[in-house]
C-alpha cells in the first residue's frame, strides 16, 4: 500500500529525514517511536504533502501512484489521512459543514454522488458514537473551544467519517488522560481492518496496549535505525533509547 | 502553502458584468439648474419638489468634496457625467405585460424575476434600472394591508404629504457633499410606508442595476415604519463590466416610529473593476435611520463590490429605549478601496447599540472601518458594544480601523473589541488534508469568519451572500 524508499526531506535548508525506508501493507499496524527531534512528525507531514518541507531525495508510492507528485487534497481524497498532533481551529465553520464538504469531495473524486442530508446526518451520528464524541460538538466550529481530549477524539471521528486506506496518527495520544486515551485508542482499533493500514507515531508504550502494532520502528536522526515487534515498545519503555542510540553511534 | 499562491487563487469572476441592449433615453452630460429642471420635468414632478432640488443644488455648489476618508479618490469631473438615463418604456408600467422583454430578460439573468408568480417566495421587488424604477411587484397584495411600496417618483406624485413630511428629515441636503448632490439630481429609488401596527407579510427589496454608459446613478430610498410596525427590507446592486468608472451616490433614509422595527439588509455587488484596478463603480452612499421611543433599527450589509466604497449606515437613537444595530462584512480584493462603518448617536435614555464589523482584505486592496459612537449628555444608561475584526489575505493589502468614541454622559457603558487575523497556512493545510481544494478552503474559512453577520440576513440572501464571498475571493489564495 505504502512504499517509502530512501526518503530525504529538509526544512529551511536543515536536513530532517535522511533516508527513510518503510513498507506498509494492507491490514498492518506500524508504530513509529523515537526521541524528540528525530523526524517522526516531519515524516507524517511529508507524506501528507505539507509544503513547509522540501523532499530532497527518495520516492514514495501510495496505492501504486507516485505520492510526492500529488497535491495535498488528492492524497487525502485517495485515502491518506493525517491525524494532527495540534488540530487547528476554524472559527465559524461547523464540524458538520466541514465534514460534509470533506466527505463529498472524496465521493466526487471516486465518481460517486454526494450524500443526501439524511444519509450524512445518520453517518455523523453513527461515527461520533465510535469515539464517544458528544454529538453536540459537531454543531460547534471546527476545534474551536474544544478541550485537548476533544480535539483528539475529533481527529479520530474525522478518520471514521473518511474511512481512509492509510491513517498516519501523529502523537494522537499526547495530552490525553487515561479515559480519553482508552476511548481514542479503542476507536482506532475498531476502525482497523484487513483493507486498511495504520501508522501511529507515539512516545508511549501505553497507547500500544490498545493498538497492538505488527511492527515497531525506532526513528533517530532522520533514519529508521531499528525495527522490532510489539515487545520492542515494552523494552523501550523500560530502558529508553540509549542502548539503541549507542549501538547506532558505534 | 505559499503566501503568493494564496493570493493568486483569489481571482474573482464577476458574474453580472454583462450589458443589456436596451434603448436608453439620456440627457446630455453635465450638471446645471437647467439639467435639474429637465429631470424634474421628465418625472412630471410638482413645483415644490423642483424647488427642493434647486435649493439642494445651490447648496451643493458651495460645498467641497470630503477628504477625510482613508481613500485615494481620483478626481471626479461632475460635468462629465450623464445625470439621467432611462430605458425607453413603451408607456407607464401598470401591469407585467408592459415591461420591455429585454428588461425582463435582464432582471431574469440577475436572478430577479419580475413576474410575481416566478418571484422568490415572500419577496416583493422594486426593480430600478439606471434612473428609473421599471417594475414594483406585489403592490396590490401589500396595498391590502395599507402598505405603500412603489418608486419614489410615483410617491412624490401620489403621496405628496408623506413625502413632504419625511423626505430629507433624516438626511437633509445640507448633510454632506454627496447627499446634497443626490437631493438635487436623484432620479428614482423606492418608497415604502408601513402603517401603524402592521407587520409587513413579505420581504421588501429594491434591486438597483446600472446599465447605461457614462451615467451616474443617484437613487433615493425612503422607508417609514409607523408606530408598532415591522418590515424587513433588502437591497441588491450590480453593474456591467466597463473600463470607465461610474458614480453611484445614493441616500437612504429610514424613519422608525415608536415601537416599530426595521431590518435593512444590503448585498452590494457593484462592478469592482478588473484585477488591475481599471473601471468599477464609485459608491458614495449616505444611509441613516431615525429611531423613536422603543424603536429598533438593524443594518446588515455585505459589501463585495465597487472600486471605491464610502458608506456609513447610521442610527440616530432619539427615543428612549431605542436600539440600533450594524452588522457588516466588507470584502475588498485587487485594487478595491473601502471606507465603511457606522455612526451610533445615542440621544434618548437607555438606548443600546451593537456594532459587528468584519473586514476582509485581499490583493492590493485597502479596507477601513470607520465608526463613531456618540453619547449625548441626556442619554443616561446608554450602552454600546463594538466588535471590529479584520482578516488579511496576503501581504499587499491593508486593513485599518478608525473607531471614535465621544461620550458625554458618565452612566454610559461602551465596549470595544478588535482583532486582526490572517488565514493561516496551518488552516489551509488542515482543510487540504481533509480533501478540500484551497479555493474551497478559503471560501469556507472566510464564510466562517463572517458567519455572525451572514446569519442576520434573510435566509435566501444569506445563501447568495455566502456564494458571493467565495466567488469574490477566487484567485486570491492558493
Amino acid at each position: 500500500m505504502l512504499s517509502i524508499k530512501n526518503l530525504c526531506a529538509s526544512v529551511d535548508n536543515k536536513q530532517i529525514l535522511r533516508g527513510i525506508n518503510l513498507e506498509v501493507r494492507a491490514g498492518e499496524v506500524h508504530a513509529i517511536m523515537g526521541p524528540n527531534g528525530s523526524g517522526k512528525s516531519t515524516l507524517a507531514s511529508v507524506l501528507a504533502g505539507n509544503e513547509k518541507f522540501t523532499v530532497t531525495d527518495g520516492s514514495v508510492e501510495f496505492l501504486e501512484q507516485n505520492l510526492l507528485e500529488l497535491p495535498i487534497e488528492d492524497r487525502a481524497r485517495m485515502g491518506l489521512f493525517l491525524g494532527f498532533q495540534y488540530p487547528v481551529e476554524i472559527p465559524g465553520v461547523t464540524m458538520a459543514n466541514f465534514m460534509k464538504m470533506a466527505v463529498n469531495e472524496q465521493r466526487k473524486f471516486r465518481g460517486e454522488e454526494p450524500l443526501s442530508a439524511g444519509e450524512f446526518l445518520r453517518m455523523m451520528r453513527e461515527k461520533s458514537a465510535i469515539v464517544e464524541l458528544d454529538s453536540k460538538l459537531t454543531n460547534r466550529a471546527v476545534n474551536e473551544g474544544f478541550s485537548g481530549g476533544e480535539k483528539k477524539k475529533n481527529e479520530i471521528f474525522q478518520m471514521a467519517m473518511l474511512e481512509p486506506k492509510l491513517s498516519v496518527l501523529d502523537e494522537t495520544d499526547s495530552g490525553l488522560d487515561i479515559d480519553a486515551l482508552r476511548i481514542v485508542a479503542t476507536g482506532v482499533t475498531r476502525l482497523h481492518n484487513e483493507q486498511n493500514a495504520t501508522v501511529v507515531i507515539t512516545h508511549y508504550q501505553r497507547l500500544l496496549d490498545y493498538i497492538v502494532p505488527d511492527y515497531v520502528h525506532v526513528l533517530y536522526k532522520g533514519r529508521i535505525i531499528y525495527t522490532g515487534d510489539k515487545t520492542l515498545a515494552l523494552k523501550l519503555e523500560k530502558e529508553g533509547y540509549d542502548w539503541l542510540i549507542n549501538d547506532y553511534k558505534e | 502553502m505559499a503566501e503568493k499562491e494564496i493570493i493568486d487563487n483569489i481571482e474573482g469572476e464577476y458574474k453580472y458584468g454583462f450589458t443589456s441592449d436596451i434603448e436608453t433615453e439620456t440627457i446630455g452630460k453635465g450638471l446645471s439648474e437647467e439639467v435639474i429642471r429637465i429631470i424634474s420635468e421628465k418625472k412630471g414632478e410638482p413645483e415644490w419638489m423642483l424647488e427642493r432640488r434647486l435649493a439642494a443644488f445651490r447648496h451643493w455648489q458651495g460645498m467641497k468634496l470630503p477628504q477625510w476618508a482613508h481613500l485615494d479618490i481620483p478626481e471626479i469631473d461632475f460635468q462629465d457625467i450623464i445625470y439621467y438615463a432611462a430605458p425607453k418604456a413603451t408607456k407607464k408600467l401598470g401591469s407585467m405585460d408592459e415591461v420591455d422583454p429585454e428588461l425582463k430578460r435582464t432582471f431574469d439573468k440577475l436572478g430577479i424575476p419580475l413576474e410575481e408568480q416566478m418571484a422568490l417566495a415572500g419577496v416583493a421587488v422594486d426593480a430600478v434600472m439606471d434612473s428609473v424604477s421599471v417594475k414594483t411587484t406585489f403592490r396590490e397584495t401589500l396595498a391590502e394591508k395599507g402598505i405603500i411600496f412603489c418608486s419614489i417618483s410615483e410617491a412624490i406624485k401620489e403621496y405628496p404629504e408623506l413625502i413632504k413630511k419625511y423626505l430629507g428629515r433624516v438626511v437633509p441636503h445640507t448633510d454632506n457633499f454627496y447627499a446634497a448632490l443626490n437631493a438635487a439630481v436623484f432620479s428614482d429609488g423606492s418608497f415604502c410606508y408601513i402603517p401603524k401596527g402592521v407587520r409587513c407579510p413579505m420581504e421588501l427589496s429594491t434591486y438597483f442595476r446600472i446599465n447605461a454608459e457614462g451615467t451616474g446613478q443617484f437613487e433615493r430610498t425612503l422607508l417609514v415604519a409607523d408606530e408598532g410596525s415591522y418590515v424587513s427590507y433588502l437591497e441588491g446592486c450590480t453593474a456591467p463590466r466597463r473600463d470607465e468608472n461610474q458614480l453611484h451616490a445614493a441616500v437612504v433614509e429610514i424613519i422608525v416610529e415608536k415601537d416599530a422595527e426595521v431590518k435593512y439588509s444590503t448585498v452590494q455587488n457593484w462592478y469592482p473593476g478588473d484585477e488591475n484596478g481599471k473601471g468599477g463603480i464609485y459608491n458614495f452612499v449616505t444611509k441613516r435611520g431615525l429611531c423613536h421611543e422603543n424603536a429598533r433599527l438593524s443594518w446588515t450589509q455585505v459589501e463585495t463590490g465597487s472600486a471605491i466604497t464610502w458608506k456609513y449606515p447610521s442610527c440616530v437613537l432619539l427615543g428612549d429605549n431605542s436600539v440600533g444595530e450594524f452588522y457588516s462584512v466588507a470584502m475588498t480584493n485587487n485594487y478595491q478601496q473601502a471606507d465603511t462603518g457606522t455612526k451610533m448617536i445615542h440621544i434618548g435614555r437607555n438606548t443600546r447599540s451593537r456594532i459587528v464589523s468584519k473586514g476582509i482584505s485581499a490583493g492590493r486592496s485597502q479596507n477601513a472601518y470607520r465608526g463613531l459612537v456618540r453619547v449625548a449628555k441626556g442619554a443616561d444608561n446608554a450602552r454600546n458594544y463594538s466588535q471590529c475584526d479584520s482578516l488579511l489575505i496576503g501581504d499587499k493589502c491593508g486593513a485599518h480601523t478608525f473607531p471614535e468614541i465621544d461620550s458625554n454622559n458618565p452612566t454610559a457603558v461602551l465596549e470595544h473589541e478588535a482583532t486582526t487575523s490572517k488565514i493561516s497556512e496551518e488552516q489551509l493545510f488542515y482543510c487540504n488534508q481533509r480533501g478540500l481544494s484551497t479555493e474551497d478552503a478559503v471560501g469556507l474559512i472566510v464564510n466562517g469568519y463572517a458567519r455572525e453577520v451572514l446569519a442576520k440576513l434573510p435566509m435566501e440572501f444569506a445563501v447568495e451572500a455566502q456564494k458571493l464571498l467565495a466567488i469574490s475571493l477566487e484567485g486570491s489564495v492558493g
